[in-house]
């Protein structure tokens, strides 16, 4: 049985209450901190654990802390990104529905060694009920001291609020995420400064994931070395699963990092195969704008080695036969499902989703999205593989923030994998749709057994 | 850090000395001529503007002396800081040239492309860089986005379909004014400048959002259809004015004034901005003290058959003729 | 609108504006804004110009702050809608799992296309994006509750519920709008 840090207690009857978290061990990486820990033995152990941000990026956290400004006199924040929001992920709300005074344990150990005295729970407003766990979370460790002023007799003072969005995905960029969280529509800012120098109201500022900021309290228990000694390589620690699809059991799953992806998909104690005996597809692993790999590469990468569940491994390849771990968001295709449209319904989200701010992003986005539209729907010409290709290379690395770059992956990956199903699309318009969506799958095995 | 300090920096081969916390766009303006990008959104006099248009975008082939690893993106040098012995492509990057190409078509593909009858045409930002960097044909082949044209204020016209959404208008009227009323509302390409609510923008400056649109999506209501901007006769013109600097340029049709403008200098930008009195009643030729023809880039179609001296009699080029 | 200026929020929520105010700095006091405009449309049904302006005198911030926000965020609405929104998520994995199928049955139950409310101003349909359910889907949220694991079944049982209680909690209070 895999080891589990995070989830460790979820199954618990009560363990969303504070009495009965106490009693399982809860709050005790605060005491060990504030009791025998300065707060750059507290940055230490995370640097030490390996741990890497778990919102999509990968970037190691004990550095990402090391860079936050510490002028004289300024307050510095800590921020916690719960906006939650790439499709195929719903890792976080499982968490903090589930266990909400692991987060806040987290922010309490995190602040602490920051040095912040003020630190929100940035939340999407779509998890309102969410908020509310939260703040009564929140107010129960107020009441039993330890959060507000001079917490356990330490000396260390926080207050933590939960502040809302209101739908955009937009505002999970930590620079869109401060905009709005200063009451401003979610405008992502260019970069220099860095939210480490300049962040909220100017002040220096980090974003953490609430899976990274929770696995702050095992790291601080355990020690980094216990953390660093699960995983893989430069992949330590557990991590959250997603999975969705066609799969027997879609659900939130803590994994070791280094299990491979075959166990992950095939064992019952996952994702427990592909639904009603049908093949596999394909596989987006780590939320929607990671590339999609096709069946052949999901398990296997390109040069035969067992494909598994790290940063590292899920990249092998690069673009060109590798994807990412992203978010962990897992989403498994079956042989039914039709690439044209996935990639279509995707678009239309980063189209809905992008903020208008800079060019290609605002205008290439909805571009893609009438012109997949258009294949789909069987109009398209063969030229529009060439365009979508062309458009998404034009938003590629050329947009203020990621988002770009997060549109043009999944169209540039379907169309380098399956670019097959696009020409059905165009040379038997009709089929796909008559199929249910359904397309003429067996084309894509046979391309691959020939 | 020394306040003599300069930083060397090379732009397609042509290096220059500048002070630290410059732009590259900036570093480049200082050179001149073909390393200078383009740019659509970024206004120097605008606080917090840059940034959003792309068109700027340059490659950084090293970073600086101390750490040469060349920048893996494209950045957009109105709001990237050179650093000492950066080196910068800009027209000599194939990527660059694509890129922009790649930016222009996006920036067309919603624009109304309704330049015989807009009154931008000529002194149009868009059309230039179209002109310099686009293709020769689009491949967009839906509906346009379109809005209706509607009146903020008794002068100024927004004709919202033709805007970029470069945002400088929002920057100005946030500095230059005591209270903006108008805003950048929803998001994505349904993204508009708009007040939201009917109302008219009557604040003493505001007029130069008209100069900072580098489109014709606000226009002067005075001067709307009266001309096109390249049968006026642009002159430097001054006044003593209680609210401005007074320092303006009257475009005139013969002995009338068509139209008031503050000063652009050669990238478009105003430097010192005018009041609204200034801009919009002050129409007679009395009004102002006339200091002579306003200096026109040659590249400018507003500088044909505008002669800036007496021509002298015998000229060389007209002699060669 | 104009017989309207005078709305305002009863006590409570008035406390409830400062107890968000005080959560930061002084002086910027526009972080509580987000927060607030939901409450206004919990309490006011939607977010009419009144309703923004209101907002906008409580945090002493300008109108055109309020309606830039207000018009960014895909949860705010500034037209009227039903009692119950019903927003059925149609992104990727909802969309594998018969979102459409679901999108179309209440179209027909209900008699009302994507984006617009029945005749008797009870239920608004909406189709959104990622709701962070992929796991559970096909799903929709009505105020603030997720319903998962959708079927037609479930959606009748749905519909007659909230028909006989229209009232979807919101932030804790009842959308009496």
């Amino acid at each position: 049985m895999a080891r589990k840090l995070l989830l460790e207690n979820a199954h618990i009857e009560g363990i969303r209450n504070y009495d009965v978290y106490r009693k399982n061990g809860g709050y005790r990486a605060v005491e060990k901190a504030l009791k025998s820990m300065s707060p750059d033995d507290v940055v230490e152990e995370v640097k030490k654990s390996g741990l890497r941000g778990r919102g999509g990026a990968g970037f190691p956290t004990g550095m990402k802390w090391s860079f936050i400004a510490k002028p004289e006199g300024v307050p510095r924040h800590l921020l916690c990104n719960a906006d939650e929001s790439e499709p195929g992920t719903f890792k976080d709300r499982y968490l903090m529905e589930t266990v909400p005074h692991l987060l806040i344990e987290g922010m309490i150990l995190s602040s602490y060694a920051l040095g912040c005295n003020s630190s929100f729970i940035y939340i999407r407003g779509e998890y309102m009920y969410v908020l509310q766990i939260l703040e009564k979370a929140i107010a129960e460790a107020y009441a039993n001291g330890w959060l507000g002023k001079n917490i356990q007799g330490s000396g260390f003072d926080l207050d933590l609020f939960v502040s809302p969005g209101a739908g955009a995905y937009i505002c999970g960029e930590e620079t869109a995420l401060i905009e709005s969280l200063e009451g401003k529509r979610g405008n992502p800012r260019m970069k220099p400064p860095f939210p480490a120098v300049s962040g909220l109201w100017n002040r220096p500022t980090v974003v953490n994931n609430v899976e990274t900021i929770s696995a702050v309290v095992p790291i601080v228990n355990d020690g980094g070395d216990a953390y660093a000694a699960i995983g893989l390589g430069k992949s330590t620690g557990t991590k959250l699963i997603s999975a969705s699809g066609n799969i027997n059991r879609p659900g939130v799953y803590e994994i070791e990092l280094g299990v491979s992806v075959e166990e992950f998909l095939y064992s019952d104690q996952y994702c427990g195969g592909i639904k009603n005996g049908k093949k596999l597809k394909a596989c987006v692993p780590g939320g929607s704008s990671v590339p999609i790999l096709p069946h052949y590469l999901v398990c296997k990468t390109a040069n035969g080695e067992d494909r598994l569940m790290t940063y590292e491994s899920l990249s092998d390849g690069g673009f060109a036969t590798g994807s990412m771990l992203g978010s962990g968001g897992f989403i498994v295709y079956d042989e039914d499902q039709c690439i044209v449209r996935n990639t279509w319904n995707f678009s239309r989200f980063y189209h809905h989703e992008s903020c208008g701010q800079c060019s290609p992003c605002r205008e290439g986005t909805g571009w893609m999205e009438k012109v997949l539209h258009r294949l789909e729907y069987g109009h398209g010409k063969m030229e529009d593989i060439d365009l979508l290709w062309d458009i998404q290379r034009q938003i590629e690395g050329n947009t203020i923030c990621p988002l770009g770059d997060a549109a043009a992956w999944p169209v540039a990956a379907a169309i380098r994998h399956f670019r097959e199903e696009f020409e059905w699309h165009v040379n038997e318009p009709k089929r796909c749709l008559e199929s249910n969506y359904g397309l003429v799958t067996e084309k894509v095995f046979e391309k691959v057994n020939a | 850090m020394s306040e003599t300090t300069k930083f060397t920096v090379t732009i397609d081969g042509k290096t220059i000395e500048v002070d630290p916390g410059t732009t590259i766009l900036n570093a480049a303006r200082m050179i001149g001529g073909d390393v200078v990008p383009p740019a659509m959104c970024y206004y120097t006099p605008l606080k917090g503007s840059g940034g959003k248009c792309r068109t700027c975008l340059v490659e950084v082939s090293k970073g600086s002396e101390k750490d040469p690893r060349p920048m893996p993106k494209l950045v957009a040098s109105c709001s990237t800081t050179v650093m000492d012995g950066m080196e910068i492509k800009n027209k000599s990057s194939e990527r660059v040239v694509n890129a922009r190409a790649g930016v222009v078509e996006m920036l067309l593909i919603n624009h109304p492309l309704d330049c015989p009858v807009c009154d931008q045409a000529g002194e149009c930002h868009l059309q230039d860089l179209a002109y310099e960097h686009g293709k020769s044909s689009t491949r967009y082949e839906f509906d346009r986005r379109s809005f209706n044209k509607i009146d903020i204020g008794n002068y100024i016209k927004l004709h919202m379909t033709r805007c970029i959404l470069c945002y400088r208008c929002v920057y100005t009227a946030n500095q230059l004014t005591n209270q903006r009323e108008h805003g950048v509302l929803k998001r994505g390409d349904a993204a508009e400048i708009s007040t939201f609510i009917e109302k008219s923008l009557d604040n003493e400056f505001i007029g130069n959002v008209i100069d900072v649109c580098p489109v014709g999506a606000l226009t002067d209501k005075t001067f709307r259809f009266r001309s096109r901007v390249w049968f006026t006769k642009p002159m430097d013109v001054h006044r003593d004015c209680p609210t401005c600097s007074g320092k303006a340029v009257a475009w005139m049709i013969g002995d009338e004034i068509a139209r008031v403008t503050a000063r652009k200098d050669q990238y478009g930008e105003v430097k010192e901005f005018i009041c609204n009195d200034c801009r919009f009643h002050k129409k007679e030729k009395s009004d102002w003290q006339i200091e002579g023809p306003r200096h026109i880039d040659r590249t400018s179609v507003i500088s044909a058959n505008h002669y800036e001296s007496e021509i002298p009699a015998h000229t060389p080029l007209l002699n060669k003729a | 609108m104009e017989e309207n200026q005078n709305i305002q929020f009863p006590e409570d929520l008035l406390k409830e504006v400062n107890r968000i105010i005080n959560q930061f700095p002084e002086g910027k006091q526009k972080s509580a804004l987000i927060r607030v405009l939901h409450l206004a449309q919990a309490h006011f049904g939607y977010l009419s110009v009144t309703a923004m302006d209101y907002v906008a005198r409580l945090l002493h911030i300008q109108p055109i702050e309020v309606y830039e926000v207000a018009t960014f965020y895909s949860m705010y609405d500034t037209q009227p809608v039903g009692k119950v929104k019903l927003e059925v998520c149609r992104t990727g994995p909802c969309m594998i799992e018969g979102a459409e199928k679901i999108v179309s049955y209440i179209e027909n139950k209900l008699g009302i296309k994507d984006g617009e409310t029945t005749s008797d101003g009870l239920f608004t349909l909406k189709t959104v994006e990622c709701l962070g359910a992929c796991g559970y889907a096909p799903m929709l949220q009505a105020g603030e509750k997720f319903h998962e694991h959708l079927t037609e079944a479930k959606v009748d049982e749905l519909i007659e519920m909230y028909r006989n209680k229209p009232v979807a909690n919101y932030m804790g209070l009842e959308n009496n709008g």
